[in-house]
């Protein structure tokens, strides 16, 4: 079983990013004990009380101090049995990347990192607003790695604007010379309610140049298979295949249960999310309540997610476990994505092929169920 | 017939029409409050939504008044130029009008041409100045620019607001002092003028009448006359909130009548009812055929749909009379309807009209007109679509349909209106000042320019201070042309159309541009081309889409990815394929759009 853990805290708002945080931090030790009793309270959502994955993200959680991040554990280990090859992964911003934090995280039993490392040029980080410098991006692997964290993921943006491909090809060249096992690399993505999306409204930006994103993913394309990491999924890439798992299991469909603001869960077929609002958040948990909307999925949603996740990595999606609702129409639409050599089928799994992975919405749209 | 009174409402949108019916309905007590929905006489749920009555309607309303009792018919008129005959007939069924003018706003030109319109039929006008609890309200003003245009004492105009209940009785009280009752002869044969008709399912249509002359009882056998159809009067009434069945209704007053009539073609607004046995010599004067004067198919965006289409169009026809149609096939959409409107708005109504009580989305194709075409031969052939259009090697005369229009607006927007008109390859022929800053301009242009944009186009010149009327002046040779839209080579049939040659080049040029912003991208490159016959006169073209595809998917953002990759195919499923492409509905109406 997954566990996930949204901190919603951030110092400071990055341009693209539309997750649920926020900036004022004074209420960070309320939140935490509203978390604590959302644990409690969520004890019996999951079947099984026994966790594979604990995955912290945010916001920042490497922003909670040792008490917060021990009571958390506190409240996770009085409920759950965390397997004892557990993969529990805390998203960290590299300026709070240090000696002492990285030995307070080991001491918890944190064995897998996310550094939000987004680029090693300063000045695409304050384009981005990032919270960080240069400095703290390479800081931060070489100290985790002294930490003996072995197992980390760095995460990258791509498609930044600029005349040339040199930034983006030195940020992937300085990346991959550290021995780490994970990447993550996105594209950058103008969403409505962030200052991008606020500046594109107002025409004091351009979209993101298609032919520039398209020949930046495939320079990441070759530079990672270079360095021997596998594309596991779009914007996931491994060596040693030290796959995400916590993230793995949200594509194959598999329960979670996720607690903050924001969080979402999934039992296999209700979807629920949590509020999205720090302060209602606080109050309700303060009077033993968790406020969430959810949603039953139909067959034919959870097998268009399937469809949706599925083709995005490489495991494909298998066709056994969506038989029932295939119908003339699917068939039809598969075979244009057979001919077109966008998707390959294997005994009765399809997968996208290199062309197709540019056009996963897409096709992922035309094979959806109605 | 002394206290009857039949009186309609003449009034710019947003003038406080319905409000006003509403208030005259609460003050007779002809619904009580609990009964009152706002618009109450509009009910139609699109007629709600646009703020306008499409459909025009009756009702009656008892009045006490110096001890006697009033009957009151309020009868409603549409309020657009696709309707000018309708209105033209419920003015006829009328001795009076009440001109609604906004207190803040003044006179609106789309006022004047109903104005005129009743004062052409000698009704007693009562002008009517509401909403004067605005803030914004010109009371003096306003009552100069109506002496000004009516020539009547300023002591006669009511002060009003229709949405406080201020001056409603003083309305009441000026419709029986000054309308005058209904004349008519109640002993001579029956004359009763159809100015109405509404569909009732359990029932057969409802035709709705003002007796002229004579009276009509129930039972009584009558005949059509434009028709010459008879039927029995199974059930004759009046009109209050529900239908109040009677014996009688007298000569002067309105009526329904039931007589399980299932067509409504066989319902003609201007026809008149007489009796079968003591019938009237003649008609009443007016009676004209409705002919539809734009035609454009309608096909179902599922091919499939085609059958359900076809029982939608036939439900639709029971109650809108004059929507004509017969089967059609095109290469692109398949099977559909050719369809004749009485002008763009009832087009658009009509595809309204499917899409929500039919639930029923459907593609239009690009209106026309109907040309007459003269073959080598001598023979004239009717086209009303582009496919209709013979080889123009067996072309001898080409003749399109002009109008005789009429537009009123300000002074200050002649200049704009008259570029307007050249540009449509109207002639201007007449300016008549009607008040010192009123004008009536009158030109002739082609029937074909101005069912296109024209009236929007007119309306945003003048901001909106400008009224159309329009009518069939008739038939002039003209050069046209057959303009194809092509998709990667492969012709659209749905989106050709007929035009002017001198405006083939801009026609096309526009069309691609605008269909270039419609077409999504897709995975290859799409060339649009605009020709005349073999000749390719414009092109754009759509850039392949090189990447659709999602940077993150993670728990958080599944539900809401999913459902936006649903809406997508949801879209799709929508489009038509065209060859290799893929066509939105939204591209097959892009002619309408392309200024």
């Amino acid at each position: 079983m997954h566990l996930y853990l949204h901190i919603p805290f951030c110092k400071q708002a990055c341009h693209y990013c539309d997750f649920h945080f926020s900036t004022n931090l004074s209420k960070k030790k309320e939140l935490v004990s509203g978390l604590v009793r959302e644990i409690e309270l969520q004890k019996d959502y999951l079947k099984n009380k026994h966790l594979n994955t604990i995955y912290f993200g945010g916001g920042t959680p490497s922003l909670l101090d040792k008490e917060e991040l021990s009571s958390v554990f506190e409240a996770i280990n009085r409920f759950y049995t965390v397997d004892s090859k557990a993969e529990v992964t805390l998203e960290a911003n590299p300026d709070d990347v240090n000696d002492k934090s990285l030995r307070l995280w080991k001491s918890l039993g944190i064995n897998r990192l996310s550094l939000g490392i987004q680029s090693f040029d300063e000045a695409q980080l304050k384009y981005l607003n990032r919270a960080h410098t240069a400095e703290h991006a390479e800081l931060c692997i070489q100290k985790s790695l002294d930490a003996g964290f072995k197992d980390f993921s760095i995460d990258l943006i791509y498609g930044i604007p600029h005349p040339t491909h040199d930034i983006w090809k030195k940020n992937l060249e300085k990346a991959l010379s550290y021995s780490f096992t994970h990447l993550s690399a996105y594209c950058l993505t103008i969403e409505d309610k962030t200052v991008f999306g606020h500046q594109l409204k107002k025409k004091q930006m351009k979209p993101i140049d298609e032919d520039f994103a398209v020949e930046q993913f495939e320079i990441l394309l070759g530079e990672t298979g270079k360095h021997q990491f596998e594309q596991y999924e779009i914007s996931n890439f491994t060596r040693n295949h030290q796959y995400a798992r916590h993230n793995t299991s949200y594509w194959k469909g598999e329960p979670y249960l996720g607690i903050g603001p924001s969080a979402h869960s999934f039992d296999g077929i209700n979807r629920q999310w949590n509020v999205s609002n720090n302060a209602l958040y606080i109050k309700s948990l303060a009077e033993d309540k968790v406020l969430f909307e959810v949603e039953q999925l139909s067959k034919t949603d959870i097998a268009n997610e399937l469809i949706m996740t599925g083709l995005r990595t490489k495991w494909g999606v298998d066709l056994t476990k969506v038989s029932s609702l295939i119908d003339e129409d699917f068939n039809r639409t598969l075979s244009h994505y057979l001919d077109h050599q966008m998707l390959q089928k294997v005994g009765e799994t399809i997968f996208l092929t290199p062309q197709g992975k540019l056009q996963a919405d897409r096709i992922a749209s035309d094979l959806f169920f109605t | 017939m002394k206290n009857i009174r039949n009186f309609c409402i003449i009034a710019h949108i947003d003038h406080g029409k319905s409000t006003l019916a509403d208030r005259l309905l609460e003050f007779t007590g002809t619904v009580t409050q609990r009964e009152m929905q706002a618009q109450l006489l509009d009910d139609m749920d699109l007629e709600r939504e646009r703020g306008i009555t499409i459909k025009s309607h009756a009702i009656q309303m008892d009045y006490l008044f110096n001890d006697e009792k009033y009957t009151l018919n309020l009868i409603d008129t549409p309020g657009h130029v696709d309707f000018s005959y309708e209105v033209s007939r419920s003015i006829a069924a009328c001795e009076g009008a009440l001109l609604i003018v906004d207190a803040a706003q003044g006179i609106e030109a789309q006022t004047i041409s109903n104005l005129f319109l009743a004062l052409e039929h000698n009704l007693e006008i009562i002008p009517v100045i509401n909403k004067i609890d605005l803030p914004g309200a010109m009371i003096e003003e306003v009552k100069d620019q109506v002496v000004d245009l009516i020539g009547i004492d300023p002591d006669d105009i009511v002060l009003a607001s229709a949405k406080e209940g201020i001056g409603i009785t003083d309305i009441l009280e000026a419709i029986v002092n000054r309308v005058p009752a209904p004349k008519g002869d109640p002993e001579a044969p029956l004359q009763g003028l159809i100015f109405d008709s509404v569909f009732n399912s359990y029932r057969g249509i409802e035709v709705i009448f003002r007796v002229k002359n004579g009276s009509i009882r129930k039972g009584d056998k009558v005949k059509f006359m434009a028709t010459g159809k008879e039927y029995e009067a199974d059930e004759i009434g009046s009109l209050k909130l529900k239908k109040q069945p009677k014996d009688v209704i007298e000569c002067g007053d309105v009526g329904y009548l039931i007589s399980g009539i299932k067509v409504a073609k066989e319902v003609k607004v201007g026809d008149t009812i007489t009796h079968v046995s003591k019938s009237s010599p003649q008609m009443i004067k007016g009676f004209e055929e409705v002919k539809p004067m734009v035609f454009a198919g309608i096909y179902p965006v599922d091919t499939t749909d085609f059958e359900e289409l076809r029982e939608c169009m036939e439900k639709l026809q029971l109650n809108d009379a004059s929507l004509v149609w017969e089967p059609e096939t095109s290469a692109a959409l398949g099977f559909g309807f050719r369809c004749g409107f009485l002008g763009m708005l009832h087009m658009e109504i009509v595809q309204e009209r499917l899409e929500r009580e039919f639930d029923m989305t459907v593609i239009t194709t690009v209106p026309s007109v109907k040309f007459l075409i003269t073959n080598k031969r001598g023979d004239v052939i009717p086209v009303s679509a582009p496919s209709e259009m013979p080889d123009p090697n067996l072309i001898q005369k080409l003749e399109e349909p002009f109008i005789n229009a009429q537009i009123i607006t300000a002074a200050e927007y002649v200049g704009p209106i008259i570029t307007l008109c050249m540009d449509k390859r109207g002639v201007i022929k007449n300016q008549v000042y009607l008040t010192s800053n009123r004008v009536e301009l009158t030109f002739d242009i082609p029937l074909a320019e101005v069912v296109f944009d024209f009236f929007d186009k007119l309306k945003s010149i003048s901001r909106g201070y400008a009224s159309l009327d329009y009518s069939l002046s008739g038939y002039r040779e003209s050069h046209l042309v057959k303009l194809d839209i092509l998709l990667n080579g492969d012709p659209v049939d749905a989106l050709s159309a007929i035009v002017h040659r001198d405006k083939a080049y801009d026609w096309g040029k526009k069309l691609c541009e605008k269909l270039k912003e419609l077409l999504p991208r897709q995975q290859f490159e799409i060339a649009i081309q605009a020709a005349i016959g073999a000749k390719v006169i414009a092109r754009e073209t759509v850039r392949a889409m090189r990447k659709d595809v999602t940077a993150k998917c993670y728990g958080g953002d599944i539900s809401r990815k999913r459902k936006l990759l649903e809406k997508q195919k949801k879209g799709k499923k929508r489009m038509r394929q065209i060859g290799s492409v893929e066509v939105p509905q939204e591209a097959f109406m892009a002619v309408l759009k392309i200024n």
